[in-house]
This record gives C-alpha cells, structure tokens and sequence, in this order.
C-alpha cells in the first residue's frame, strides 16, 4: 500500500503550447480512494496516465510512497489499470487474462492459480475462467478486467472511466460494488470519470479538473457545500447550481430591482459586482410579489421529487432557473411561480475572478 | 404465390448449378488437360509418367525446385523478420510514420518488375561479390516483392485490434515491450501473419521475371527453358506448382475460417493458467 504524490507535474505534449496538465499538485493516502472528474478534455485522463507510466511527465514529479516513478517504465511502478475499453486480451481465456500479471511476475504456478481463485471467487467470475472474453457480456468483462488488476495485487489501481461502456443501471450497481471492494482491499485508487455523480457518490474525495488544472480537491460534500470557484459551483450537483448575477448593496444581492439575502460577513467582503449560487433545492416558495419570478417552462417529476425548468423575469439571471419542488405538487407550464432562499445557503463568487467568497 | 417461390428458387438453384459449372470447367480444364498432356507418350499411345518422374530426377529440375522451395522459406522468414516487428513498432510507437512505412511497402507494386530489376542488377553486382553468387540471394528482391502484398494483410489484421490499449493494458500489468509484442500483439495478429506469409510463398513459386533477367536458375525460369526442349517435363513441373500454389490458398482461407470460428465458439482453451 502506498500514498500517491503529484508533486508540479506537468504534460505538455510536443507541438503545443498549453499543457494538456499543469502544476498538478495532489497528495493522496494510504488506501484513499481518489477520483479525477471534469469535463472532457480537462486533463484527468493524462493525470491517470502519468502516474500509470504511459504518458511522459514533462516537469514535476511523481511519487508512489517514497519512490520517485516519474521516470519509470509502467511496468516498474508496481500499479494496475483498468481501461475503459477493459483491454482484455481476445486470445487468452479469463483465467489466463487475470494470471497474465503473475506470469509476468513469474509467481509460481500455484499460487498463480491459487489468486486467480480467489479474485474469481470475489467478482463471482468462476463459472466463467475457461471463456474467452468474446463470450462474456459487458458487466462480465468489467469484471475481469477488475480481476486482472485485483490479481495482481498492486500499491495503486489507475481506472480510466472503467464503468463508461456498461449501460446506465449497470453502472449504477456496479459503482457501488467497485467502491466496496476498494474499501475492503484497502489499495490507493485513483479513478477517472465524466460523471461527477460517479465521482460523488465513489470518492473519498474528489479532484476537479478543467483546462490541465486542479479546481479543487475536497471531499464530495465539501465540494458540494462549499465550491471553492464557479466552474466547481456548477460542474457538481445535478441538476446544476442556479448562477445568477447580482450586484452587492448592503448585504443583499440585487437582481434588477429584485433582493436576494445573503450572509453578512460575506457581503462586507465582496465587491460590488458578484455572482450568487442558490442549489435547486434551496429555493423556498413563496406568495405572489415576494421573490424571484419564475416562469415554468419544463416539469420533471421523478416520484422523489421533483425539478422545475423555467425563466426568470429578473435581470442578471441564466435563461434557465432550476428549483426542486415537492414531487406530489404539481406545478403546470406557463405558470409563474415565486422564489426565495436564505442567506445561509447562498453562494457568493467574485464576478470577475470566479472564486468563493469565504466569511 | 408458393408456386412462384418454388419456380424462383429453382431458377436460383439452376443458376448457381451453371455459374459453379462454368467456373468449374475454366479452371479445371487447363489443369486436366496439363495432367493429360504431361502423361502422353510424345508420338505414341499410351501413357507415361516419365515427365513427372523428370521432376525429381533431372538434375538441373531438381535443384531448380531445392532452390524455389528454399527462397520461397527465406523469403518468408525475412519478410516476416523485417515486416511484423516494424508494423508493429509503427503502430505503437510512431504512429506518424505509418503513411510512409505504406508508401514505401506499397512501392514494388506501382513499379514493373522489369524496371526494378533492370535498377536492381547493379546492386546485384554487389551482391554476388559479396555473399557469391548463389541464386538464393534472390531473397533480397524477392522480400521487396511481395512486401505489398504483406503489408496489406498485417495492416489488416492489427488494424481489426486495438494494439495501442492492448499494449497499455499489458505494459501496466508489468509486461516489458518484447513480450508486449511476443505475447500479447503477435497471438493476436497470427491469421494476419500467416496469410502473408502464404501469400509470399504463391509470389516466390511463381516468380519469372527476376530470376530470368538476373539469369538464377529457379523453379519457373527452369519450367520456361524446358518448355522450349522437353514440353510434357515442363509441363508436369507447371502443374505441380498451379496444385501446390492452390493448396497453399485453400489451407490460407482455412486458416483464417478457423480462427474466426474458433473466436465465435469460444471453446475453453486447454492451457488456462499455463
């Protein structure tokens, strides 16, 4: 087991001149399980790649406990990957694909034998040793793949949006079983994903990342509860977090000529130009006159509850104010409702630098 | 209705008779007619198999078909040597170069033959001072012969894998690049390989041109010189490689057929674990 150390690193790919990851500083502990989200493109994929060996660092290090890999050959970094794709290989059985890590290592065949059992046994994979992966479905290969890097038995497991190709139920299963089995190995993991409800519901904690850089690195409520910029604010939670513009005067937001309270000791802070973030659910209805207009464009009741989609007169606002609603309440379209929230639960950003006023 | 699909299909069925009929009859024909031409007394009646047993008893026929079988062998080896790992190493590795590595395989079949050996014969001059002149260093040219027809079947086997996440895959399991290559990629190109490796084998059995121009006594130069003396001899010779060369094609489309059901029935394989 081993903590993982991202110490400035940096990939910048021949031919361009922004880094595809920069300055990545991450620390991440014994047996942590860390996952990488951000949209595409962000950088999270190189992350996982550099510290896999398959993607070169070109500045910084890289540390697996105490040992400097940044120059290693992945082979010599004593981690396991698990693709997307699962990377299975077509000619050999599930067996020998989940052995292949062991014969590399040259452990003896029966303890070979004695692993693959074992890790089988664990991903309920045994009736299916002697297929080839042709023969499996989807669910099945994901597991194997699983079992090939569980086999092995490695200080860190690098997955690379291991559950993008299963469909949507699946994955939703699935998520849940790879997080118990990584508490119960106990092995440092660094998972990549998309989806930031994989990413929440998975991680011990979550790095966000966008454009090669770190956004934050927090535990998946602390992200939630206190974004530390606007791209934080309104990657995380689903559906997203209502931005809207507003202007600072005497410890309200004004919206147009509309106020929304927010806290105090924030206000003082803040200049007079920033942004307020209200979560869908913190919205509170109330009578005709009294906050924000909104016009309903959309209803989703999902039995739960429920989101209303619909516009909002007041200057400053998205095309798009997002408020969850009581499922059992039905709310029809071109109905105007009236919206307000407390000031404990208002998010106040800087308009122009898009970080999180913090009182 | 069912009448008419009855009458339909018969018409197929009469069809699909005639065009096998016909294709039947245009190929073998002219091999039946070399096996009755090549076992006819000359002048006579009767049969003889005095032609067919010139093919391992004429000296000059004999090694000419040692020195075809060979080049075809270190033809195929080369090629082999030469091509997989390259294609390879091009696949994983540099990727940017693959245009070129396709052009320059792809290169021998835009150029006639006659014109790569009429530019050839000057490094040929080197060649024989260097290694002597036995017909076997036709190998060199022979390897950039059939590199088109190589090139393409390799091409087409790694390009039906993902060689690049194979590679990663296993690389992050602790697997260095040869046996990346070896283990992982090579098992995985094999009907690929194969097919070339057949296919170089038809282009050497029958290959004319270089070896005549560049005066080597192989299999089908000797064929042609003996069909100006001895007919029915050159003739058996002839035949003997039309069947070989078919055979070779026959066991190649078996070859890939029994890896694709192999992969489809998904049999357990026997050295799990091993």
């Amino acid at each position: 087991m081993a903590t993982v150390t991202y110490d400035h690193a940096q990939r910048l790919y021949p031919g361009s001149d922004k880094p595809a990851v920069d300055d990545l500083n991450l620390e991440i502990d014994d047996g942590e399980f860390l996952v990488l989200v951000g949209p595409s493109g962000c950088g999270k994929s190189t992350s996982l790649r550099m510290l896999a060996g398959l993607e070169e660092v070109t500045d910084g290090r890289i540390r697996i406990g105490d040992r400097d890999v940044t120059h290693l050959p992945p082979k010599e970094r004593d981690i396991a990957m698990v693709f997307q794709n699962y990377a299975l290989y077509p000619h050999m059985s599930v067996a020998e694909n989940m052995a292949f890590s062991l014969k590399m290592a040259k452990v003896p065949k029966e303890e070979r034998m004695q692993r693959v059992k074992d890790a089988a046994k664990l991903l309920d994979l045994e009736e299916y040793l002697e297929r080839k992966p042709k023969a499996l479905s989807g669910g099945q290969r994901q597991r194997v793949a699983m079992g090939r890097a569980i086999v092995r038995q490695p200080q860190v497991f690098c997955m690379d949006e291991p559950l993008s190709n299963l469909d949507a139920k699946l994955r939703v299963s699935t998520r849940t079983q790879i997080a118990a089995l990584q508490q119960r190995l106990g092995v440092t993991t660094v998972y990549v994903t998309h989806d930031q409800v994989e990413a929440m519901t998975m991680g011990d904690r979550v790095a966000v990342l966008k454009d090669g850089i770190l956004q934050q690195a927090d535990t998946p409520l602390n992200l939630y509860d206190k974004p530390a910029n606007l791209f934080v604010a309104g990657f995380i939670g689903s559906p997203a977090m209502n931005l809207l513009k507003a202007h600072n005067v005497d410890g309200h937001a004004k919206l147009g000529n509309i106020e929304v309270p927010i806290d105090r000791s924030l206000a003082t802070k803040a200049g007079g130009d920033i942004i307020i973030g209200v979560r869908p659910e913190n919205w509170r209805l109330v009578s005709e006159g009294e906050g924000i207009p909104v016009k309903v464009n959309v209803v989703e009741e999902l039995g739960a509850d429920g989101f209303v989609y619909g516009t909002s007169g007041a200057e400053g606002t998205p095309d798009e104010v997002i408020i969850r609603i009581d499922a059992r309440r039905t709310h029809r379209k071109g109905e105007t409702l009236y919206v307000t929230t407390d000031p404990a639960k208002v998010h106040v950003f800087e308009a122009e630098s898009g970080l999180r006023i913090t009182g | 209705m069912r009448a008419d699909a009855t009458r339909g299909s018969i018409a197929w069925r009469v069809v699909r008779a005639v065009a096998l009929l016909a294709f039947a009859v245009f190929f073998l024909v002219p091999l039946l007619s070399m096996a009755d031409f090549s076992t006819r007394v000359v002048g006579g009646t009767g049969r003889t198999a005095q032609p067919w047993e010139n093919l391992v008893q004429d000296p000059m026929l004999r090694s000419s078909i040692v020195t075809s079988l060979l080049l075809a062998l270190l033809t195929t080896v080369l090629m082999l040597v030469l091509l997989t790992p390259t294609m390879i190493w091009v696949r994983l590795r540099v990727p940017a170069a693959s245009r070129l590595v396709e052009f320059l395989c792809l290169l021998p079949l835009t150029v006639p033959p006659l014109v790569i050996v009429v530019g050839i014969s000057n490094v040929y001059a080197w060649v024989s001072y260097l290694l002597g002149n036995s017909p076997l260093t036709l190998t060199f040219a022979y390897v950039v012969l059939v590199l088109p027809y190589a090139y393409r079947s390799l091409d087409a086997a790694l390009g039906s894998i993902n060689v690049v996440t194979l590679a990663e895959a296993a690389r992050s399991l602790g697997a260095g690049w040869t046996t990346v290559i070896v283990r992982v990629v090579l098992p995985n190109i094999w009907p690929g390989v194969t097919s070339a490796a057949f296919v170089a084998v038809a282009l050497v059995l029958g290959e004319y041109t270089f070896a005549s121009l560049l005066n080597f006594e192989t299999l089908p130069y000797v064929i042609g010189l003996l069909g100006k003396s001895d007919a029915p001899t050159s003739t058996a010779a002839s035949l003997a490689v039309l069947v070989l060369a078919s055979l070779l094609l026959v066991a190649l489309t078996f070859v890939g057929r029994d890896n694709r059901r192999e992969s489809r029935r998904d049999k357990p394989s026997r050295g799990a674990l091993t």
